[in-house]
């Protein structure tokens, strides 16, 4: 039975991932594009717990569904004049087409004759615990993890330089 | 049917190739930078698949994961405080009116 469980839950958030980018996609309104984007965030958030990254999904939830909607929204709002620029035209390309289509087409044939090795063997997965002390281990991933929050301080750094009131151009 | 590594592949491939599509048909800078975000969650998704299925207990994926959501973050913060300093000089945040550079 928990097979029939986890295959519908795999079902129903697939298919809203799924709906929501492509909702994006065609959302004339930028504000409902970045809304769809907001769902597809909640919804991969759910894949992300049924693949037993409890950790990751909270913090996809925290971060993509929560801080980078609303960067998302605010952004979308300040460089709106009026309402009506909300709404575009839907900028459809046949290039753009042709190549996402072809990239997902390789991608699956390259998957379908992967072949990949797969362990089938593990029932009990690590959880938030075993994630911290792996993380933070000085001979795992402590230096790499350390390196990144230089970087982000970096990025948030040149971002409020980037947008400051009376720079010089 | 059962789900396995292939059937998170291709679903992280069709949300790959969605904001594919998006980054280089869209003509607001905004959407630009959403269609970036969602090949971003398309490779988190393809790196947990991975450390679900491939490495269990060691969970590499799930730390490469870590690093794609920082990286991303940031070039969203980025991305974002671009756009704004964009839209403060030239009063427009489409792709088509960054043109000065042109001969």
């Amino acid at each position: 039975m928990a097979d029939v469980y986890g295959l519908a839950a795999f079902a129903v958030l697939a298919v809203a991932t799924l709906a929501g980018a492509l909702g994006m996609l065609v959302a004339r309104n930028v504000v409902h594009a970045a809304y769809s984007l907001l769902a597809v965030s909640v919804t991969s958030a759910g894949l992300f717990a049924l693949l037993e990254a409890r950790y990751i999904a909270l913090v996809q939830l925290l971060v993509y569904a929560g801080a980078v909607a609303i960067l998302n929204i605010f952004t979308i709002m300040i460089t709106l004049r009026r309402r009506e620029d909300a709404v575009r035209s839907r900028d459809f390309s046949l290039p753009g087409a042709l190549l996402a289509l072809t990239f997902f087409a390789v991608v699956v044939v390259a998957v379908l004759d992967g072949g990949i090795a797969t362990r089938t063997d593990v029932l009990a997965f690590p959880g938030v615990i075993e994630f911290g002390e792996r993380l933070f281990a000085l001979d795992g991933w402590a230096l790499p993890f350390e390196i990144s929050s230089l970087i982000l301080t970096a990025a948030l750094v040149a971002a409020v330089w980037w947008t400051r009131e009376g720079g010089e151009r | 049917m059962s789900v396995g590594l292939n059937t998170y592949l291709v679903l992280a491939a069709a949300l790959f190739a969605m904001g594919l599509y998006g980054a280089v048909s869209k003509k607001g800078a905004v959407q630009v930078l959403m269609s970036l975000e969602l090949m971003a969650v398309a490779v988190s998704l393809n790196l947990i698949a991975f450390s679900r299925y491939v490495t269990p207990i060691e969970m590499t994926g799930q730390f490469f994961t870590v690093f794609v959501m920082v990286v991303s973050a940031a070039e969203i913060g980025l991305g974002l405080a671009l756009v704004l300093a964009i839209f403060k000089s030239a009063r427009s945040s489409e792709v088509d009116s960054l043109n000065e550079l042109k001969g």
